[in-house]
């Protein structure tokens, strides 16, 4: 009982000991906070990844891909049918993407992706991506009307939603708007006409912009906009707009080849990475002006098989399967979590080292609360005679100490945990205080994959860490709790 | 020689003695019972110097009250403090038996191991050679837990700076004594008598309107009577009082010898008082004399 006491009156009559426990608090609340925001980038991560990515790929792995993706869609569907909700054949190929600014041309280097649009947005999350309601619904390569989206539809806070002008105006309506400001073919004059290859009327086919476009694409969002200094999203080029695609051909050696798309829609994953490289066309399309259509049989060729599973299926299981039953020359099977496995492990890697380093500070927080309490043993030398005298034993002695150092690291984790939790819950409004203080942003959504810092508690993180500082805490009282519990009684009194 | 016969083994009166021993353990018997007549083989670890043999051998007992009444005694304790290699002996052959009911005051200069007798007797620590006795069981070999269980319920002790706990109040402060001698629950379910008796001890020392104040608060005789209070809280048989008036002024330290004679005459309870004062040392029953670790025939 007594023990309980005293350790109560130490803890609430010495604040130096309380001063001590701060380095275990803030040891304590930054590991609370770095993992959460690793285990909330991990997790957001991922699950973008897996929205873009379908679960299992199978690619080929010629370049001028393989013939017959029914044949190979079958194949799949015998070996491992019961999992598989969904496969879409798709065709990649590297090329360029050329569109005009004023009387400049822009050029990058993308990739071109052609998909089946019936069945693509079963094996991704592809659909909830794009800009149009309807293509939301289900995909068309046709161009829209209007009603492209004028906000982003994927922010989850209205202050979020950056504001997007020009897209609301973008459609056929601005198609024909456009083309009725282009200079009107004038009436071609007698020596024109004496020009056989200039006489309108010898041309095959009269392509009129204003009623017409050209096959579809869909372009990453990237590509052609930028953020203005107002917050707002600002475009290069919008649908509506045609935008021209260099490409390989098939054969050797690949020839370049271009055509002209028009843009249907934007893709907008996030991802920085993927929404400045891909764009989306129709296969079909792709394969005709890539030469990838047998003349004769008319079978495509395709270059991978996009594969969705139930939910719940052991990927890795699915592509073992697969991979006993194709041939590891011919084909390379992947699961999305392959493909991206290099970022993961290095953020896993991260956490780990970070955990070791805050740990550290923890531990040196250990030393000194075995400093103050050496220092509060001696202090109350005396004190401890006085117990010895009255009857304490070395164990009632020793455990004043322990229950005290247990005390003090529990106050420590306990202020620790609420702190973290705190920054954690309000991670966003600091990072964006922080930044006006400092005039440079903490978190520059440009920089990162998201628009908010993400953070996932982990609970059992959390008690790891929490236990972990009340046991150093309790350990470095040990070594001064065993001095106070092997004073010698005569030696403690007489001490001044 | 011929006044100490051999004493039946006996529980005594009103203390369940055997309580102690089984909590001390087995070691508590393993003291083995002085045997007085064969006083001249000692102990096999006792090791003593030649002179002191002879010192020994030479020395006229005390003179006692009825022998049945021997409640704390010391026989022929030597004890020496180590500096690196020099020693320097403290007591020797200090051979003392206080009696039940008896208020006895040691008294000698400084230096001359007055207080170590004390500490010896408290079993606060322990002799280099010969034995200490309480009613009749060796005590001086005893285990630590039963020493600590001997200190908690049977010995009160006053010391001269008071030694009360700075943290807690004056109640607390006497009630100290009962929270390390029950455990959590045991203190929970009693602490209402505790209490009571707590409160019931600073009022015998006329300080029951004092219980929620911090020693510091208080003078030096305040301080001391709670300390005397703490030490009659556990109901002891024997008071152990180092120098309880040696800083005190003189009206103070009478106030506090006036207490323990009162205790010592209503309560008959055994007193036994460290002292370098010889006026304050005749208020005792009883003066044994120790000069340089030898008790000097009065």
């Amino acid at each position: 009982m007594y023990k309980f006491l005293l350790c109560w009156r130490y803890l609430r009559t010495r604040y130096i000991a309380l001063i001590t426990i701060v380095s275990v608090m803030l040891g304590v609340a930054t590991m609370i906070v770095v993992n959460a925001v690793m285990e909330g980038f991990t997790h957001e991560y991922q699950e973008r990844i897996h929205g873009i990515l379908s679960d299992i790929v199978v690619t080929s792995r010629s370049g001028e891909g393989t013939p017959d993706a029914d044949r190979h869609m079958a194949k799949i569907r015998d070996i491992a049918g019961e999992y598989i909700i969904g496969m879409s054949p798709t065709v990649a190929v590297p090329a360029m993407l050329s569109y005009s600014i004023g009387n400049d041309y822009s050029a990058q280097q993308v990739l071109v992706i052609g998909i089946d649009e019936t069945s693509f947005a079963s094996v991704s999350d592809f659909g909830q991506f794009l800009q149009h309601p309807t293509n939301r619904e289900q995909l068309s390569f046709q161009l829209h009307e209007g009603g492209y989206d004028a906000v982003d539809h994927q922010a989850t806070e209205t202050s979020d939603k950056s504001a997007r002008p020009t897209l609301g105006r973008a459609g056929f309506q601005y198609r024909r708007y456009k083309a009725s400001r282009i200079r009107p073919v004038v009436a071609p004059d007698a020596a024109e006409k004496s020009d056989p290859f200039n006489n309108p009327a010898n041309r095959l086919t009269d392509y009129d912009p204003a009623k017409e476009t050209k096959p579809g694409a869909v372009l990453g969002y990237g590509l052609c906009s930028y953020r203005a200094l107002d917050g707002s999203d600002q475009f290069l080029a919008i649908p509506g707009d045609d935008v021209e695609l260099s490409y390989p051909t098939v054969g050797q050696p690949p020839q370049v080849r271009s055509a002209k798309f028009t843009i249907v829609d934007f893709y907008e994953s996030k991802m920085s990475e993927y929404d400045s490289k891909f764009v989306f066309v129709p296969i079909r399309e792709l394969q005709t002006l890539r030469g990838m259509v047998h003349p004769v049989t008319l079978v495509a060729n395709f270059t991978a098989i996009q594969i969705r599973l139930k939910e719940g299926v052991d990927l890795d299981m699915v592509r073992d399967l697969l991979r006993a039953n194709f041939q590891p020359h011919e084909f390379v099977i992947e699961t999305w979590r392959d493909k991206q496995g290099a970022i993961i492990a290095a953020v896993q890697m991260e956490t780990a080292v970070l955990n070791l380093l805050l740990f550290m500070i923890v531990a040196v927080a250990g030393f000194g609360i075995l400093a103050i309490f050496f220092m509060i043993v001696v202090e109350k030398t005396r004190d401890i005679g006085i117990l010895k005298s009255l009857g304490a034993s070395g164990d009632g002695i020793m455990s004043i100490f322990l229950c005290y150092g247990l005390s003090l690291g529990l106050v420590g984790a306990g202020v620790g945990l609420c702190i973290g939790l705190l920054i954690v819950r309000y991670i966003n409004q600091i990072a964006d205080l922080l930044g006006r203080i400092t005039g440079r942003p903490v978190f520059d959504p440009a920089i990162y994959y998201f628009q908010k810092i993400p953070t996932i508690v982990e609970w059992h993180t959390v008690t790891w860490i929490v236990s972990g500082a009340v046991l150093i805490a309790v350990l470095a009282s040990i070594l001064p709790a065993l001095r106070a519990a092997n004073l010698h009684p005569v030696k403690a009194l007489r001490y001044e | 020689m011929s006044d100490f016969l051999p004493l039946p083994p006996r529980e005594p009166a009103g203390v369940n003695l055997s309580d102690w021993r089984r909590k001390a353990g087995t070691s508590a018997l393993a003291g083995r019972r002085y045997d007085f007549e064969q006083q001249s083989s000692l102990p096999a670890r006792a090791t003593i110097s030649l002179p002191a043999l002879n010192e020994l051998l030479a020395a006229e007992p005390v003179p006692l009250k009825p022998i049945t009444s021997e409640i704390l005694a010391a026989h022929y304790v030597q004890k020496s403090y180590r500096k690196g290699t020099l020693h320097i002996p403290v007591l020797q052959a200090v051979k003392l038996a206080i009696h039940e009911g008896e208020f006895v005051s040691i008294i000698g200069p400084s230096g001359c191991g007055k207080s170590t007798l004390l500490h010896l007797l408290a079993t606060l620590d322990s002799p280099d050679a010969g034995e200490i006795h309480f009613d009749g069981y060796r005590i001086d070999n005893l285990a630590t837990s039963g020493r600590d269980i001997l200190r908690n319920r049977y010995f009160g002790m006053v010391f001269q700076f008071y030694h009360l706990l700075p943290e807690l109040t004056m109640l607390e402060n006497v009630l100290a004594p009962a929270m390390i001698g029950h455990s959590v629950l045991g203190y929970w379910r009693q602490r209402k008598q505790l209490r009571k008796r707590a409160v019931e001890m600073l009022e015998l020392v006329g300080l029951g309107h004092r219980l929620k104040h911090k020693p510091r608060e208080l003078s030096g005789g305040e301080m001391q009577r709670t300390a005397i209070a703490r030490a009659l809280v556990s109901g002891p048989r024997v008071l152990l009082a180092d120098e309880p008036t040696g800083n005190l002024d003189k009206a103070s330290g009478d106030e506090i010898l006036s207490i323990l004679r009162r205790l010592n005459r209503e309560q008959n309870l055994t007193i036994v008082m460290v002292t370098h004062d010889g006026r304050i040392a005749a208020e005792a029953d009883r003066t044994v004399t120790l000069v340089d670790g030898r008790v000097v025939a009065a």
